[in-house]
């Protein structure tokens, strides 16, 4: 019970990893490219929960071990996520709209062309 | 000399009014028909009589010699290609001219072919008036014309033979003029394979007289026969004399090949009287009395022809006493009367054959002719046994048929009586037992003759009216086309046995003075050899006028009147039903002659083999059926094993290629290949989420692997 | 206590499970939705229920990008590509592909493993965590960004900005009606 109150590193990243599950079966899964896509958000926030969490973890350790206020990598590479995040959804829907536009559909088994 | 330079007009005229039948003749009139082809008949006729007339007076200063005039060399070169070895080792040049002869011999020929040929063209534009297909008869009669003077006019045998097989084809198809009737078509199927028979013996004969005299121009081989140098019965040339005579059986209807005469009566009459009685038929009198200086080399030949001949005159007379078909009668009677001559030939009276050939061209082309108008006048019917008291109906008709009955028959002053008398008198006069029973076989036939034609007349002309009232009621007398012609053969029948009147009755017989230059010359060379039983028939008459001759005359002219008295008295009341003589008397023997003999039945069994000796087909069918089962069972079996061995080969090929070419070498590696694509493929499957499923699947793999490493 | 730490955090599990609950109910219903504008709304949720989360982990900048970004950019183009597109016919339709259940197990396995690694290392992660004030940290952000001394992700601050530049260009490119 204790464990379960007092929230730890450690109970972000159980979030973040039931999170990171969601998003893969839903990658996996649905056929809905638009969903897929959303998916793949759901993922690349989870990692960067853990990111965010491990930055914070990481601001806990001595100075010496790289620690300390400063030590805000993990932010960093959060934001950084976020823009390859956001070039990525760019990218992709330009992708969907073009496919959408050749095929009248949007089920991503369909996109088979290169099916041997 | 103009008609002798162009003698080869005569046989081309008749062959230009053929020619103009076939191009034009569907599309003129029946009258344009009538004038070109009788037209160049008459015309053929007139040139005929001004040669030999020419021929006369150029013979006389000529020593006899015959005519001959060369046009081309038809066949063969002088460059040597078609030389050949004579039996004597010595080159010969093969060669046959288109070149014509004309001598007493064919002159008689020539006349009466070209007389009898030119009034049954007339007669025929009123008996064929009212029938389809006139300019095609008409156009056969001159092809017919046509092929019989050049027969009769070669001056080689390669070229009569060449007339030889046109007679044979002009008279199968007028035969089978009627060819929609199956029993005409099969009538001149029969008389043109019977004939094949003949003619093979013809060229086989050819064969021989080229290879033992090195030419197959009369001139040259009757030369060559007369120069003393060959042996009398020289095998060779009996050989050659039989084999030609096997032709003359073919076409002047011998036994045994005389079947088909009866059947050609199928052929419209004319086509009955022209070819099948006056004309073709004595071809082969004519190819015999032309071989003659060969026969008398051949005994044996001799021998034979006068067997048969005597034995075919017999026979068919015997045929003839109860046929009904007045066609048929006379067709019997024809075939008899070609014995007669066959038996003159053969007892070396060739004058008195040729002349009886002469004679019996008048008289058998009138009783034709007659026939045919009795026909006419009867509405197609041809039974006797459904005519009857005719005589004052058709009076022309009867009167002229009478004539021809006396002439056949033998009562004198009329034609047959002289050519007959001649012939049984030679037959008689000749030494030896066995031609005693030749003179006695042709006796009976006189008598016969003469039973079986006044039969005819008394059938026909008197009696009670048999036939139907709607028959009886259409009987017209003949037009005057027809009638015409029955006259002037009438006259001839009577008065052309007068050429000949023979010395013991005070004549001079010019007839046969005439073909002496022909025949003569054996006679000296048979005495020169010293063999005096071959005597020519000029020569004859001084030796042997004796009171026997007239005593023979006397009984042949009693046989004549006996035949006349028994068909009076059997035939002159006959109503419907009446009954034969024959019949009464013995009833085998009247269904034997009446089924004549059953010749026909046994050539089926053993010849054509249309009937079968229980299951034994023989003859041609025979032949047939047994290569058709060697064909079925031998050739098809050896065929259908090596396709069977064929195919089992294919099947073991397909299978080796199949399985073990595609198989294992070409299939093999590709469905190696497939089954080592499935796991392969499994990384490529081309679905996005796929590749995101082998990941995460990657992705537990390496978590697993250091977790638990 | 650490003195940089002027506002301790209240209630801290409350919020923590409030949060963690939305997200996860969030998370399910983005990958269980027949309609795409129904799941966009519930990534949304739990985007800014993430944002939550992130400032209680102290990271307000991110929380602040999170918002702005995910909220307010990605998830507004993903609701225009949804418009754009039709999914009237893509709702009457399945709605999960053949292999969702391979796909199940695979998440299935990974999660088992998951659970095996967090049940390992529990004790890798001891508590008691230094408190930093908010203030200072968008401006260390900055520092480690942009300073020209301490800044050791200026390269790579560049390169994103290329990336996205790229991005741009190939979104760009790929809607085009002709390409």
């Amino acid at each position: 019970m204790d464990a379960m109150l007092h929230i730890s590193t450690l109970h972000y990243l159980v979030l973040g990893a039931a999170l990171f599950l969601l998003g893969v079966i839903g990658v996996l899964t649905r056929r809905n490219v638009v969903i897929v896509l959303m998916s793949i958000e759901l993922i690349l926030n989870a990692v960067n929960l853990n990111l965010v969490a491990l930055s914070r973890y990481w601001q806990g350790m001595p100075a010496r071990l790289g620690g300390g206020a400063q030590a805000l990598h993990g932010q960093v590479f959060a934001i950084f996520v976020i823009t390859d995040a956001a070039a990525e959804a760019a990218v992709g829907l330009g992708i969907l709209i073009a496919f959408f536009r050749n095929k009248e559909t949007v089920n991503v088994d369909e996109v088979n062309l290169l099916k041997w | 000399m103009l008609f002798l330079d162009h003698i080869y007009l005569i046989p081309l005229l008749p062959a230009f009014g053929a020619a103009m039948m076939f191009f034009f003749g569907r599309r003129v009139q029946k009258a344009t028909v009538s004038a070109v082809c009788v037209g160049v008949v008459v015309l053929a006729f007139i040139m005929a009589c001004g040669a030999v007339l020419q021929y006369t007076t150029w013979a006389d200063a000529n020593h006899h010699q015959p005519y001959q005039k060369i046009l081309y060399t038809w066949l063969g070169t002088e460059t040597g290609h078609f030389n050949f070895l004579t039996k004597d080792g010595s080159q010969a040049v093969f060669q046959a001219d288109a070149g014509f002869l004309l001598d007493p011999l064919s002159s008689i020929w020539l006349l009466f072919v070209t007389g009898v040929g030119m009034l049954i063209h007339i007669y025929s534009i009123g008996y064929m008036g009212h029938e389809g297909g006139y300019y095609r008869f008409f156009g056969y009669l001159n092809l017919f014309m046509f092929a019989m003077l050049t027969l009769v006019l070669a001056n080689n045998y390669v070229l009569m033979f060449v007339g030889w097989e046109g007679v044979g084809l002009c008279s199968y198809l007028l035969i089978g003029f009627y060819f929609h009737r199956k029993s005409a078509s099969d009538a001149a199927n029969k008389a043109f394979i019977v004939n094949r028979i003949g003619d093979a013996g013809f060229i086989l004969g050819m064969f021989f007289i080229a290879w033992y005299f090195g030419s197959l121009r009369y001139t040259n081989v009757i030369a060559a026969a007369r120069s003393g140098h060959f042996q009398i019965g020289d095998p060779i040339i009996t050989a050659a004399t039989l084999l030609l005579f096997v032709g003359a059986c073919g076409k002047s209807a011998q036994l045994p090949l005389y079947v088909w005469l009866p059947d050609a009566m199928e052929g419209p009459t004319p086509v009955s009287a022209l070819i099948h009685a006056a004309t073709m038929v004595t071809a082969g009198v004519y190819m015999v009395a032309r071989s003659n200086a060969l026969f008398l080399l051949a005994p044996t030949s001799m021998k034979t022809v006068a067997i048969v001949g005597a034995l075919t005159a017999i026979f068919a007379a015997s045929i003839g006493l109860v046929q009904n078909d007045i066609k048929r009668v006379l067709a019997y009677s024809t075939v008899s009367q070609l014995g007669y001559m066959f038996l003159a030939l053969g007892v070396g009276a060739f004058a008195a054959g040729v002349f009886h050939v002469f004679t019996h061209s008048f008289f058998k082309a009138l009783l034709f002719l007659g026939a045919g108008a009795v026909i006419h006048s009867m509405s197609g019917e041809q039974d006797m046994r459904n005519m009857g008291d005719l005589a004052h109906r058709i009076p022309i008709t009867y009167r002229t048929m009478l004539v021809a009955t006396l002439a056949i028959a033998g009562i004198p002053p009329f034609a047959g009586f002289f050519s007959k008398d001649e012939i049984l008198w030679q037959a008689w006069t000749r030494e030896g037992t066995a031609y005693h029973i030749l003179w006695f076989i042709g006796y009976a036939t006189a008598l016969m003759t003469a039973f079986y034609m006044f039969r005819l007349i008394y059938l026909t002309f008197f009696g009670k009216p048999r036939m139907s009232h709607e028959v009886e009621h259409h009987i017209h007398e003949c037009p005057h086309s027809m009638a015409v012609p029955l006259l002037i053969l009438a006259v001839c029948s009577l008065s052309a046995g007068w050429l000949s009147w023979p010395p013991s009755l005070g004549g001079s017989a010019r007839f046969e003075k005439f073909l002496d230059p022909v025949f003569a010359p054996e006679a000296q060379v048979l005495q020169e050899e010293g063999k005096a039983a071959q005597l020519a028939a000029g020569e004859r008459e001084a030796e042997h006028t004796s009171p026997s001759e007239y005593l023979l005359m006397f009984l042949s002219v009693a046989a004549a009147g006996v035949g006349w008295f028994m068909a009076r008295r059997s035939y002159e009341n006959a109503d419907k039903g009446f009954t034969e003589p024959i019949q009464a008397i013995s009833p085998p023997v009247y269904n034997t002659l009446l089924n004549k003999y059953y010749v026909d039945e046994a050539y089926d069994y053993a010849f054509t083999g249309r009937r079968k000796i229980g299951d034994v087909r023989l003859g041609v069918m025979g032949l047939g059926e047994a290569s058709s089962w060697f064909d079925a069972n031998v050739v098809d079996g050896a065929v259908n094993a090596a396709g069977w061995i064929t195919r089992l080969t294919a099947t073991i090929s397909k299978w080796w290629d199949t399985w073990i070419i595609d198989g294992v070498g070409v299939n093999g590696p590709a469905i190696l290949a497939r089954m080592l694509s499935y796991p392969a493929r499994l990384f490529e499957w081309g679905l996005v989420q796929w590749y995101a499923l082998v990941m995460t699947a990657g992705l537990v793999g390496f978590v697993f692997y250091y977790v638990y490493h | 206590m650490n003195p940089l730490v002027a506002n301790p955090p209240v209630a801290t599990p409350f919020f923590f499970y409030l949060l963690s609950g939305i997200m996860i109910i969030g998370g399910i219903l983005v990958i269980t939705r027949k309609n795409a504008v129904h799941s966009a709304i519930a990534l949304i949720t739990a985007l800014l229920a993430q944002a939550g989360l992130y400032l209680m982990l102290y990271a307000p900048f991110v929380a602040g990008v999170q918002i702005i970004l995910y909220a307010g950019g990605i998830m507004v183009l993903f609701l225009f590509v949804i418009m754009l597109i039709s999914i009237e016919r893509t709702m009457k339709e399945r709605q999960f592909n053949k292999q969702w259940l391979v796909g199940i197990a695979a998440a299935a396995a990974l999660g088992g493993l998951f659970i095996s690694v967090y049940a390992k290392g529990k004790s890798l992660f001891p508590e008691g965590h230094p408190l930093y004030p908010e203030a200072q940290n968008t401006q260390a952000i900055g520092a480690l960004l942009f300073d020209s001394r301490t800044g050791m992700y200026m390269f790579a601050f560049e390169i994103a900005s290329l990336l996205l530049l790229v991005a741009i260009i190939g979104a760009v490119v790929m809607a085009k009606k002709r390409i």
